[in-house]
């Protein structure tokens, strides 16, 4: 699902890169720069809001962001795609960044996440409870992915024998086909389950405390907007930014 | 009737040859990099890896299944495109060639508002026979035949437009059926233009990917293909990426090598 995208992406971000060296230079057009954010699916609505807030601040930048799994963002990182900023899902895949050397300065946790899980409004299938998985068709990301990892250790934790029916490669592939039933239910993100309102009904799962993922952000070395990658962390650690990452369902440090 | 190697009219132009090389480098320059980068070292133990194996099976299994599919209701469907004259045949037509433009998430995302648990279709199928399409090998035939179809459907038409009405007609003054003449003249006119038809259906079945991951999913065994899985070990494995890569372009050009010889050969002749 996610070849198209990429490949666009990619276009996308040359595209970006192109323009950025041209504006940097402050020859032609307004001088305008473009902060190019790469982040988790997960972060989709908090840096789409936040994105806007810091154009707001700094009135000459446009925020570009893109989102994706966390692991293909990191491999397009260390690949060399010119962006600014990288914010992951959890420590494993901004360690795989850092230890390539393509950041500028030390990752900085600014949220957490929980997993739960979600079923479709009205519950079709009646899961009331997380062992009800068994036997249903429900939805995790691939292992590989932060979200998935995480699913596996709950699942594994609650002694839950039947397989997910697909692992899907982002965390918001498997909520939206839980809002659109063609999944019993989901293990997402809680910030998932919130910014899909009352269109998915929440499950807690037992034996969950303690297994968060934390969100790192770092600026990035192939950047030429350091000072610009370095108000976005700062605004991500902003009480603003926490504000609204806690309205979405993250945990904030 | 050569157009290649008839007389020379001067030296081919620099204005041609430079694009046509810069083409061949575009084409050629990222499958070259995939041979350099891929770990031969440890080649043998990762394509013993019984996942990759795995996936293989699959997509060699599905994308037979799905061209098989394509070309017992593509061959039909063509055959009216190209030999009966009605209204609309042009409507027809372009309506056949839409899924070939489509981006293939856009595939997936249409083929589950239809046959997903709660489609237009796939929902009374639910219902009434507890038959469910999506996350099943079924559901990646489906994907797969879908985008593949326009392909087969399109070349095979131009194969039985390429071939001789006249000698149709001689049959069926002889007194044959429509159906004898279909089968027994026209079909083998075809038939080397049918096989590449069926080629190109089987290589765009076997590299289908965004139409699959979206609407049947992606689990190893079940739905998980060599290019899901690509893109699966390219989230935590980039080497794996690369050998999975490498044994999918190994496949196709083994696979379009063998068929060469067989059907375009014949073409040739």
């Amino acid at each position: 699902m996610r070849a198209v995208p990429a490949a666009a992406l990619m276009i996308i971000l040359t595209a970006v890169a192109g323009c950025a060296g041209g504006t940097t230079g402050g020859a032609d057009g307004a001088g305008r720069e473009t902060l190019t954010v790469l982040a988790a699916a997960s972060l989709t609505e908090s840096f789409t809001e936040l994105g806007d807030a810091f154009e707001e601040q700094h009135p000459a930048v446009d925020v570009r962001l893109a989102f994706d799994s966390s692991a293909t963002l990191a491999g397009q990182v260390v690949e060399g795609a010119p962006a600014d900023v990288l914010a992951t899902a959890d420590v494993r895949t901004m360690r795989t960044v850092t230890e390539a050397g393509a950041t500028a300065g030390e990752p900085r946790l600014f949220a957490q996440n929980s997993m739960v899980l979600v079923v479709p409004a009205g519950n079709p299938a009646g899961i009331e409870r997380f062992a009800d998985l068994e036997g249903s068709t429900y939805l995790a990301c691939v292992t590989s992915a932060p979200c998935g990892a995480l699913a596996r250790t709950l699942l594994e934790a609650n002694q839950v024998a039947t397989p997910p029916k697909s692992l899907e490669v982002d965390v918001k592939a498997v909520l939206n086909k839980v809002v659109l039933d063609e999944a019993d239910a989901g293990l997402v993100y809680a910030s998932d389950a919130t910014a899909a309102g009352d269109r998915v009904q929440v499950l807690e799962i037992p034996k969950s405390s303690g297994a968060v993922n934390s969100y790192l952000v770092a600026p990035l070395r192939e950047s030429e907007h350091a000072r610009l990658a370095r108000d976005w962390v700062d605004l991500l650690l902003s009480d603003r930014g926490r504000a609204v990452l806690r309205h979405d369902g993250f945990g904030t440090p | 009737m050569s157009a290649t190697g008839g007389p020379s009219v001067g030296r081919a132009p620099l204005r041609l040859l430079l694009p046509a090389l810069l083409g061949l480098v575009v084409l050629l320059a990222p499958l070259l990099a995939l041979v350099a980068r891929t770990p031969w070292a440890t080649l043998p133990q990762r394509l013993a890896d019984p996942g990759i194996l795995q996936a293989l099976r699959l997509s060699l299994v599905t994308a037979t299944i799905a061209s098989l599919l394509c070309l017992l209701l593509g061959l039909p469907l063509a055959w009216v495109l190209a030999r009966i004259a009605f209204r609309g045949r042009s409507l027809l037509r372009a309506l056949v060639t839409v899924p070939l433009v489509l981006p293939p998430v856009v595939a997936g995302v249409a083929l589950l508002t239809a046959f997903g648990r709660n489609g237009v279709l796939g929902g009374p199928l639910r219902d009434g026979f507890g038959l469910t399409i999506p996350y099943t090998s079924t559901a990646v035939v489906l994907a797969q035949t879908f985008v593949a179809l326009p392909f087969v459907v399109i070349s095979v038409e131009g194969a039985l437009r390429g071939t001789n009405q006249d000698l149709d007609d001689v049959a069926a003054v002889l007194g044959a059926d429509r159906w004898t003449v279909f089968a027994r003249v026209t079909v083998p006119l075809a038939l080397p233009g049918i096989g590449a038809g069926l080629v190109l259906g089987w290589a765009r079945a076997l590299g289908e990917f965004g139409a699959t991951i979206t609407f049947a999913g992606n689990y190893p065994g079940s739905t998980q293909t060599m290019p899901t899985a690509v893109y699966a070990a390219l989230q935590s494995d980039p080497e794996a990426a690369v050998v999975l890569s490498l044994m999918m372009l190994l496949v196709s050009v083994a696979v379009l090598a063998l068929l060469r010889e067989r059907w375009f050969g014949q073409a040739a002749r």
